[in-house]
């Protein structure tokens, strides 16, 4: 069932057209990513849904109810802000128990809510302390309880992590899926990082200049992107070309591919999308030739960087425990794996 | 809808405080500049140039304007020539303490005018500070009278209370400076000096027009530092609106002075902030 | 002494010499204040604490002290009371004429004091406040709206936006924000503020001088003092007010910093 359903949502700053005629449904439970590049629309999406804008056209229905119109105060859906925006008069306490004092509940249940929270966060020894005396990865703890505190319909969260640095910023992404599972909320969430959204979500909505390409799990993002723009945004991807010869069969670089042609008529030039992993050096001569322009050593493995006969260049991963060394100038071959090239027109 | 009300009833009593106390009372001195007196100086409504003939016709008036307003230049000039030292010494000299430093030339700002203007009694006067400092030094052995009550002493008073409104935005300019242009004229061979002329004062010179307009617009304005530093032909254009509106009672003549000061600070403020905004933009461009 | 260091020195002395230009002044009037000689003559012969008792006789003075204060008590608390809403206003929507309001509501600061005051002389009588006190008050009313305006707009531009939109996601009505997150955040500058607008209206002369009648203010009474001559009570007075002064607006620039 749908907890939350945007339809036909436009927004305009002036003259510009940031979000368009934008329909998203969100199920109960689910942990929701709108992933996309910056100044795409993601914030002012989320935004429309908290209530801090209102849509120039179309509609927000929350349960049934549509809430296009009501101020933020009146909706069931909280938000933990990108930079936390922890009242800086308050202590820890006081800044949980907010939301709850203003629904005027009682102070036995405040407090019981508060203690709650704060061990639910792990943040019950600093109970009494202020926003500016707590770092960064705890005043991100505090501002989830305080908005989780209000149990609203759906927490939204705009770019939680982005504050922090990488190590706090991967242990906290784990925290806050383990929280929603343990919660069983609705989380929409929005990032700009694709591994983020990769590694958290139940689905991703790919968001590209105020419209949603396309909305699905990760691996169906990953696998089959639904546009070159999602396929080039998410995951590492080379760009090749080549021409439909048959139903499901290309030509590139003289060489056969075997992969989803759709419906792109034969004799039809086709843009041939494939991720590093898919591509392999083969020892037989009858593999896409190409030139080794650079090596670089990456750890776990080697990145080669490889010149084909039609001049697009490769990129693809090497396993650093392969026996042949490549370096600069070697003649090579290349295998594709089959039905794993993603084609566009 | 409600935001909207609310908008407005926190707005309303500001703006209707302002209509009524600032601008009618503004408005009614340009209305009043066209009244008349009659022969016993009683004012009476009408409309009537009269006292803009009579402004421009009496060389007191016009004279007297322009007067005060090559005063009002040489106090701008003195207080940029005393502020350049001051702010270049706190932007580019001082490590430590700057923003103490910042303090100190902001306070005098905020304290009382009359004390500022009235311890120059004490230093200018006949038997004052400096006459005797003087004589005791065996420098003079009288008093010298033009010290106090004096177009002297009225300057001095007014580029001792108006520096500091002139230093803090040169001072503000210069901070704006990056530091990696004045580094990169040294590493390019320019002296300090030339770093100056070539490089600082150009790039200050926004904040060093706005700080003389303050100077230049409050001396024109100013009518305490000639009431109470000035000697008996020590006229300022402001001391003449108030005498018109004080002893000699000609309200209209009164308003239509004030309405040619104002026209000619509009005039000055807007050539400034012409001046500024062009050079800013020339700034702007050259990065 | 090579002539870089000589340059160096050149600056920070000439720097310098600027500073004590603009201290020295009221460090003589410090001074004398302390002199028992009646000239205000160099050098000083005695010390002596005579001038400040000799103030706290002076009935005249004492009265004019209670009427300055009482003026600023009055003009500050009304000026807060009209300019914070306003301020917040300005500051949170987008209005027609809000670029209007900015340049007259500083019109009192900007234009100067002679024009405002001359102005304000015609014009009150016909609103029927009439040349008094009251009018003073009136008057002062409306340029610490200027210091209001412009001060409690800048706290509130400093301010995270985001504070005042987490409290209504969080089910705060727009009174609720107000009373709870944004007023607890800005009470240090209203402190700030009311020290500033306190200190302005007690040194305040050119609008006061068109529009007093009956007693005297601080600044006009010293004004009168200086008038009939030197009296050294003027310098123990100008002493006090120059601590008294000092003192607030320190405490109003700390205030107004902190976060
Ligand atoms: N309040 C605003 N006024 C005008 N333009 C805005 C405003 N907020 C956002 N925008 C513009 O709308 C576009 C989308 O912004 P946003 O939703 O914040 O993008 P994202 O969160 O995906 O980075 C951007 O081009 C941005 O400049
Ligand atoms: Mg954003």
């Amino acid at each position: 069932m749908s907890i939350l359903i945007i339809k036909n949502a436009d927004k305009f700053y002036g003259k510009n057209h940031v979000v368009k005629s934008l329909n998203l449904e969100v199920d109960d439970s689910e942990f929701l990513t709108i992933l996309g590049p910056s100044g795409c629309g993601k914030t002012t999406t989320l935004r429309m849904i908290a209530g801090f804008e209102t849509p120039d056209k179309g509609s927000i229905i929350l349960k049934g109810e549509d809430i296009t119109y009501l101020p933020p105060y009146k909706r069931h859906v909280n938000t933990v802000f990108q930079n936390y925006a922890l009242f800086p008069n308050m202590n820890v306490s006081e800044n949980i128990a907010f939301g709850l004092q203003q629904q005027k509940k009682d102070k036995a249940t405040v407090d019981k809510k508060v203690t709650e929270m704060l061990a639910m966060v792990r943040m019950s020894n600093f109970a009494k302390r202020k926003p500016a005396e707590l770092s960064g990865g705890q005043q991100q703890r505090v501002a989830i309880a305080r908005a989780v505190a209000n149990n609203p319909a759906i927490l939204l969260l705009d770019e939680p992590l982005g504050a922090l640095d990488l190590k706090l910023r991967k242990q906290m992404q784990f925290e806050l899926k383990s929280l929603q599972q343990q919660l069983n909320y609705t989380f929409i969430y929005v990032t700009h990082d694709q591994e983020e959204a990769l590694t958290m979500s139940d689905r991703i909505a790919v968001m590209n200049e105020g419209v949603i390409d396309q909305l699905g799990t990760p691996e169906e993002i990953y696998n089959s992107p639904s546009t070159e723009f999602v396929a080039g945004f998410i995951g590492d991807i080379n760009k090749l070309s080549g021409k439909v010869t048959a139903q499901n069969e290309l030509v590139c670089n003289g060489q056969n591919i075997i992969a989803n042609t759709k419906n792109i008529p034969n004799g039809k030039e086709a843009k041939i999308f494939l991720r590093p992993e898919n591509i392999f050096i083969t020892q037989s001569n009858n593999g896409i030739p190409g030139k080794i322009l650079q090596t670089v050593f990456a750890g776990t493995h080697t990145k080669l960087e490889i010149q084909l006969s039609d001049g697009n260049i490769v990129h693809i991963n090497e396993p650093v425990n392969s026996e042949r060394r490549y370096t600069h100038g070697d003649s090579i071959h290349l295998e594709v794996k089959q039905h794993t090239a993603i084609i566009f027109e | 809808m409600k935001a909207w009300l609310r908008k407005y009833s926190l707005l309303l009593p500001l703006v209707v405080w302002l209509l009524v106390f600032l601008v009618l009372p503004y408005c009614f001195i340009f209305i009043q500049s066209f009244f008349e007196t009659d022969s016993f100086g009683k004012t009476i409504p009408g409309v009537s140039i009269d006292s803009y003939q009579r402004a421009f016709s009496n060389s007191l008036y016009i004279g007297t304007i322009f007067r005060t307003l090559i005063y009002a230049v040489l106090v701008a000039f003195l207080c940029i020539l005393l502020s350049l030292p001051l702010a270049y010494w706190i932007a580019f000299k001082v490590k430590r303490n700057k923003t103490l430093l910042y303090t100190l030339i902001s306070l005098p700002l905020w304290v009382s005018y009359i004390i500022r203007a009235y311890a120059w009694k004490i230093i200018l006067g006949k038997e004052g500070l400096l006459n005797t400092f003087l004589q005791w030094a065996h420098i003079t052995d009288k008093p010298v009278e033009y010290f106090l009550y004096s177009t002297f002493s009225t300057i001095v008073c007014l580029v001792y209370i108006l520096t500091p409104f002139v230093a803090i935005p040169i001072y503000t300019a210069f901070e704006q400076i990056p530091k990696s242009l004045i580094e990169a004229a040294k590493d390019l061979g320019a002296g300090s000096f030339t770093t100056f002329r070539k490089i600082i004062f150009p790039l200050a010179l926004p904040g060093i027009i706005s700080g003389g307009t303050f100077a230049l617009v409050l001396t024109m304005g100013d009518f305490l530092s000639p009431l109470l530093l000035g000697g008996p032909n020590t006229l300022f254009i402001s001391n003449i609106v108030q005498n018109l509106f004080g002893t000699s009672n000609d309200r209209p003549l009164g308003s239509a002075v004030g309405i040619l000061i104002l026209l000619l600070i509009f005039l000055i403020l807007g050539i400034a902030a012409r001046s500024e905004k062009k050079l800013s933009s020339l700034k702007s461009d050259s990065r | 002494m090579n002539t870089t260091s000589l340059k160096n020195f050149l600056v920070s002395f000439s720097g310098i010499a600027v500073l004590l230009f603009l201290y020295f002044p009221l460090v003589v009037i410090v001074l004398f204040s302390f002199n028992a000689d009646t000239v205000n003559s160099f050098p000083i012969q005695h010390f002596s604490l005579k001038w400040y008792s000799v103030l706290f006789r002076d009935d005249e003075l004492l009265q004019s002290i209670g009427t300055s204060i009482s003026i600023a008590l009055i003009s500050t608390a009304v000026a807060l009371l009209i300019g914070i809403p306003a301020a917040y206003a300005m500051h949170k929507y987008d209005f027609k004429g809000k670029k209007l309001i900015d340049k007259i509501v500083l019109m009192p600061i900007t234009l100067p004091g002679i024009v405002t005051g001359v102005a304000m002389l015609s014009f009150f009588p016909f609103v029927g406040v009439k040349i008094s006190l009251t009018a003073v008050t009136f008057g002062h009313i409306t340029f610490l709206c200027a210091i209001v305006v412009t001060q409690m707009l800048a706290r509130f531009k400093r301010l995270d936006p985001y504070l005042e939109q987490a409290a209504y996601d969080l089910g705060a009505t727009p009174s609720a924000t107000f009373f709870k997150v944004i007023l607890p955040n800005i009470k240090t500058a209203i402190i700030g503020c009311v020290l500033l607008c306190l200190v302005l209206s007690m040194d305040e002369i050119p609008v006061t001088f068109f529009l007093i009648a009956g007693n005297n203010t601080l600044p006009l009474e010293i004004y009168a003092m200086m008038r009939r001559g030197i009296t050294p009570e003027v310098n123990a007075i100008s002493t006090l007010i120059f601590i008294f002064s000092t003192t607030a607006i320190l405490l109003s620039m700390r205030l107004n910093k902190e976060k």
